[in-house]
């Protein structure tokens, strides 16, 4: 039995085409997953992001407990700051990718992808016993709205306090009310565009959710979620890394701070850092229209070199693209390669980085 | 959305009789709209025999990747070169611009073997429940 979030039956209402993810039932798209992609690129869209799972950590030694179980250096995450991090389990794995907000002194929040909402639930009780934090799972009180593309601000400002809102800064968050309900807004993301996360109570969100489309954004589904991650490079926890995978040869060791002391993974990760890694993730940038999809082999020469995780076309690009692992030796930028497209060779280039960039805010 | 003119396999693909014993073949509104938007068609070069409900290309959208079957036996006498650059045809006019390969029928009785549009529009609804 697939879940579904506070606005299921607006989705249903609307019309969305429904798709079955990490066990949620979500709209898949409304209009059409590339006009949704390019709404975003030049307007705003706007996503149901209630499937993250959303757990609070408060008490004392919150901040030391966050420090043991994220890999990044937690200390100087200033109350209203949020920042992009990993779990990593004792072997160096990577258990999720989460985003941790400090809301208050000793409070704190951690926002994991939807797969792995139970597992790091189980997992933050693990290892709490020594500092007696309190961990609440707030997911099922509260719905998550991700608004998204250079529209974002403009129609965020008029339900709230505009300058709060605009003068929010990337990786900011911020307790406020929004179209009248409590809610706590961050500058944050997952399409490479500017943008704002909002968690609002369950009740409250399909209200907001037709206020923010009265004001102009377009409903998204996760088909135009997937195009803009991939476009601005983001991994997809389940497709590009699992827990199969360690930060370095996904292309995130810069989130690890070894000398911050001790957390779990640190010996692992440290000893993987020393050896260096088999293979690295890369972008794939397609000389055709075929899409390169998970499991599809990169060769150079005839001969193996790695293996596609993600693929997608891109709207912006006009090309298709994608992630995938190749070895060390060919990770580099304008190595070209083919991709056997179901017995097809398919000529690429590796690309390091995002594919797109949003233009600066003005 | 199931223009009568033409007949349905049920893969979803059209077929229309034109003239001079050939026919143009496509894919219906419903299996469109089941893709979603498509961006790459993989169709065969001019000349290729076909028997009918054999495998002659493939259809990519975002979501997943469909065989096309072609609905009838012949020869390949035209392709639509637009699918090379613009393969949204298929969505925006699938009876129109959004055609996939003309044929020289090899058996103009293989139609009789097809679904007429009321019919398909029975097996659509029957798959859409």
């Amino acid at each position: 039995m697939l879940q579904r979030t506070p606005l299921y039956p607006v989705h249903q209402r609307m019309g969305a085409r429904m798709t079955a993810f990490a066990g949620w039932e979500m709209p898949e798209s409304y209009q059409g997953i590339l006009a949704e992609s390019r709404a975003v690129r030049t307007g705003a869209g706007l996503f149901d992001v209630s499937h993250l799972g959303r757990y609070q950590i408060q008490g004392e030694l919150a901040l030391p407990f966050m420090e043991y179980l994220l890999v990044s250096r937690i200390l100087p995450v200033a109350v209203g700051r949020a920042r992009y991090t990993l779990l990593c389990h004792e072997e160096g794995g990577i258990l999720d990718d989460s985003l941790v907000y400090h809301l208050e002194q000793q409070r704190y929040w951690l926002v994991s992808n939807a797969l792995n909402r139970v597992k790091v639930g189980q997992w933050l009780h693990r290892w709490a016993g020594p500092y007696s934090v309190e961990i609440a799972d707030v997911s099922p009180d509260t719905a998550a709205l991700a608004l998204q593309g250079p529209s974002s601000p403009m129609i965020l400002a008029q339900l709230g306090d505009p300058s709060a809102i605009q003068g929010l800064g990337p990786f900011n968050c911020l307790q406020t009310m929004v179209g009248g309900c409590q809610a706590l807004v961050s500058r944050t993301g997952y399409t490479g565009e500017d943008g704002f996360e909002i968690v609002t109570g369950a009740a409250e969100a399909p209200g907001l959710w037709q206020r923010l489309l009265d004001l102009g954004a377009v409903p998204c589904g996760l088909g135009a979620r997937d195009v803009l991650r991939l476009e601005a490079g983001f991994v997809l926890y389940g497709n590009d890394i699992d827990e199969m995978t360690n930060p370095y040869e996904a292309g995130l060791g810069w989130l690890v701070h070894l000398d911050k002391g001790e957390f779990l993974g640190r010996e692992a990760l440290q000893r993987i850092k020393e050896r260096g890694v088999r293979r690295r993730l890369i972008g794939l940038q397609m000389q055709g229209r075929e899409i390169p999809r998970a499991g599809y082999a990169i060769l150079v020469g005839g001969d193996k070199v790695g293996q596609v995780t993600s693929g997608t076309h891109s709207p912006i690009l006009g090309t298709s693209i994608g992630l995938g692992y190749v070895t060390p030796e060919m990770a580099t930028a304008g190595t070209q390669v083919e991709v056997d497209i179901r017995g097809k060779l398919v000529p690429a280039i590796i690309v390091k980085g995002p594919f797109y960039r949003s233009r600066p805010q003005s | 959305m199931y223009p009568t003119e033409c007949r349905y396999s049920k893969e979803h693909e059209w077929v229309r009789l034109d003239e001079g014993g050939q026919a143009s073949v496509g894919i219906t509104y419903y299996a469109q709209k089941q893709l979603g938007d498509v961006v790459y068609v993989d169709l065969p070069p001019v000349g290729t025999r076909l028997l009918q409900f054999q495998k002659f290309g493939e259809v990519e959208s975002v979501k997943s990747v469909s065989d096309l079957f072609s609905p009838v036996s012949g020869e390949v006498v035209a392709v639509n070169q637009e699918m090379a650059d613009k393969p949204e045809l298929v969505n925006k006019e699938p009876y129109g611009g959004g055609w996939l390969i003309r044929v020289a029928l090899k058996d103009a009785a293989e139609l009789e073997k097809l679904l007429t549009s009321q019919e398909y529009q029975g097996l659509v609804e029957q798959e859409a429940h």
